[in-house]
């Protein structure tokens, strides 16, 4: 009977992994229904990139008050992780604070914690009055509204009453410590619960017992919960910031990648020792020019967009959002997401085929309305702190609307004519380029 | 370029114009600046003429990868048939195109901005101005994306201004940060989707809110952009927009 608790731990442990894992394989496969691209190159340069944008948040504090409270939450998140390996061999073993013989370091491990964990709780508290109170700007746009603002408020509820019960578990602990009650032995520094030391203070050993071990089971069953939701959430950022700031673009941000399958053509058509009236390979397939879906887009274009966090820095300083524009880079990455996970619902519903459903990214999700209202200026790409690249969707987007439809708008028909006839955007001819030296 | 090449000469740097600075107006000013300054400096250069086609920048973020690749290829073939090694422009996309996307189809120059180019020349002494007529005034300069954001050159159109002796006021949104104009990605050639406000407005309002009697712009199209924003905002008369080569030209006195 005693090992009861052990066994309820063990499977619950078990049931938690699996379910990650298996939420962690359909991620894996749905970014993997993207086109390969290889960025492995220069693993300096991108190791470099992860330990300073995701690790060292650098990107974050371009915003002095969200990055320092973010840098709390995180650095609070990291380090009380620590506990929650001990929490985890406790649980497993049954023992009760397995690190407590560490001494010394265990006090100010434990009080470090408590302290972190308030700092967590201010932040936090922080955060819900930037989204609920000040209501900023960038987060009541109209792609915030339902689930994702639900999402966000839900993230920094469950943060809060997890940093409760830490808080809680340790002051009843606390209290047990001082009655000699087995095996609460004394260890640890508990500055923070400490404080509301008054609330257990008439509590019988048995009552704080049950205080203590429900605070125990209800944090480490809400930390195991927390880990599930990730996948249903924009918090998964805090596993994907990493590969997505490794694969992140390394090129000035200015150079749109050349389409190879264009340049194929193009060279077929300059060599003047192709044959015209050749048969295509059979091999060859003609690749659709652009996306107007998300197995269209590249595998980085799909994490970046399970990556998204929804902060909005992007939407507010791109120069089309903040004129009014129905674009939003934001929501080109939320409804990448969003029609990823349709996509690969379908998939696993259809026993890993997909079955066409007659939607797609274009017009279901992402209207052309907003992707000609894109000035390709990277404020975008700038400023997101985790490396996502909206541009580059956009500019996919564009390419499938032009080369495989033939709908851009009517005046960039006029200019890609005038390119075509004259060599300039506008009807000019082109012996005509040099008359300024005449007026010199 | 070609009577250059007849005989037998290679100039040190090929000035490419670009399609606004050939046709536009206003751009043309900046054209003939700019090449007041490199006759002054004593820079060998050449223009292609008529041989010079767009580079396909607006095509390309249009969408048309094709009509891009084209330009590209017969751009290439013209330039690598002269031999040209290095490249200097007047215009920001022109530049990131040369710069970044050329190489990847057989295009490999070392490209410059007029801005850094000439921020060269004054450093090295090929080239000297006095500061004295801007001494004291206000001058904002306006971040072209392709230049700065996309290709980091933030410092070079800001040491012109600190050359000039002119007070450099930066803008609300500036450098990395810094606001489209609103003619990026081929907005330049279609009206604008529908909103509350034009960006250049927008643009213009954050410059105006300088005090600056200058904005100086570093792009054909920005300069566009902020003219017609000053002359919406009806301050023509107080606030004038000028190209960097062109306020360098005016304090060498060219």
């Amino acid at each position: 009977m005693q090992y009861i608790p052990n066994i309820l731990f063990v499977l619950l442990l078990a049931a938690a992994a699996g379910l990650f894992a298996r939420n962690i394989r359909r991620m894996v496969r749905n970014v993997k229904l993207g086109r390969k691209t290889e960025l492995s190159d220069n693993k300096t340069q991108r190791w470099r990139n992860m330990a300073m944008i995701a690790l060292g948040q650098s990107k974050m504090v371009v915003r002095p008050i969200a990055g320092l409270m973010h840098i709390l939450v995180y650095v609070g998140f990291i380090i009380i992780n620590i506990e929650i390996l001990e929490i985890l061999i406790d649980g497993v073993l049954g023992t009760h604070r397995i690190f407590a013989p560490m001494g010394a370091v265990y006090d100010v491990l434990i009080g470090l914690f408590e302290i972190l964990a308030l700092l967590v709780i201010i932040a936090v508290v922080v955060f819900w009055i930037r989204r609920n109170i000040l209501r900023l700007g960038r987060f009541i746009k109209p792609e915030m509204k339902g689930w994702p603002k639900k999402d966000a408020d839900l993230i920094l509820y469950i943060e809060l009453v997890l940093m409760f019960l830490f808080l809680t578990m340790n002051g009843a602990d606390f209290q047990l410590q001082k009655m000699d009650v087995v095996p609460y032995v004394e260890a640890g520094w508990f500055p923070v619960s400490q404080i509301f030391e008054g609330l257990f203070a008439d509590m019988n050993a048995g009552t704080l017992v049950l205080i203590e071990r429900g605070a125990w089971w209800l944090h480490i069953i809400g930390v195991l919960c927390f880990l599930n939701y990730l996948y249903y959430s924009k918090h998964l950022h805090i596993i994907l910031a990493f590969p997505n700031t490794f694969y992140g673009r390394l090129k000035p941000k200015g150079q749109i990648d050349n389409l190879e399958s264009v340049t194929r053509e193009v060279k077929l058509m300059m060599d003047p020792a192709a044959d015209p009236y050749a048969a295509p390979a059979d091999d060859v397939i003609a690749e659709k020019f652009g996306a107007s879906d998300v197995m269209d887009l590249k595998w980085i274009q799909l994490l970046n967009a399970y990556t998204c966090t929804e902060c909005g820095r992007c939407t507010s300083e791109c120069p089309a959002n903040q004129t009014g524009k129905l674009l939003s880079p934001r929501k080109i990455m939320m409804d990448t997401r969003d029609r990823l996970e349709e996509v690969g619902r379908n998939i696993t519903q259809n026993n890993g085929a997909f079955q066409d459903d007659n939607k797609q990214l274009l017009d279901d999700y992402i209207t052309r309305e907003e992707l000609w209202a894109c000035t390709s200026c990277n404020a975008c790409v700038e400023a997101c702190p985790i490396s996502i690249d909206p541009l580059s969707i956009i500019m996919d987007m564009r390419r499938y609307l032009v080369m495989e439809q033939s709908a851009a708008p009517q005046e960039l028909n006029v200019m890609m004519s005038n390119i075509e006839n004259n060599g300039a955007p506008w009807p000019f001819n082109q012996m005509d380029r040099a008359n300024w030296a005449d007026e010199m | 370029m070609a009577a250059m090449f007849a005989e037998g000469q290679q100039p040190e740097v090929l000035f490419w114009v670009g399609c606004a600075g050939s046709f536009d107006e206003r751009a043309k000013k900046i054209t003939k600046a700019f090449v007041r300054i490199l006759q002054k400096a004593g820079v060998s250069f050449a223009v292609l003429g008529s041989e010079e086609s767009c580079t396909g920048d607006p095509a390309k973020r249009a969408g048309n990868e094709f009509l891009f690749q084209m330009q590209a290829v017969t751009n290439i073939e013209v330039l690598n048939g002269y031999g040209i090694k290095k490249i200097v422009t007047t215009c920001p996309h022109c530049f990131n195109t040369l710069k970044n996307e050329y190489p990847g189809l057989g295009g490999d120059y070392e490209v410059m901005h007029h801005t850094s180019f000439i921020n060269d020349l004054l450093s090295e002494g090929a080239l000297k101005i006095e500061g004295g007529s801007f001494k004291g005034k206000k001058i904002t300069y306006h971040d072209p994306c392709y230049l700065g954001r996309a290709n980091g050159i933030f410092e070079a159109p800001r040491e012109l201004i600190k050359k000039l002796d002119a007070e450099l006021v930066e803008m609300k949104s500036c450098k990395k940060r810094g606001l489209c104009c609103g003619a990026g990605g081929a907005q330049m050639f279609k009206e604008p989707e529908k909103g509350d406000k034009e960006v250049n407005i927008e643009r213009t309002e954050q410059a105006l809110d300088t005090n600056a009697e200058i904005i100086a712009a570093a792009c054909p199209f920005c300069n566009t952009m902020m003219t017609d924003g000053v002359k919406n905002k009806e301050k023509e008369n107080s606030v004038k927009v000028y190209d960097l080569a062109e306020l360098i030209t005016d304090a060498a006195d060219l």
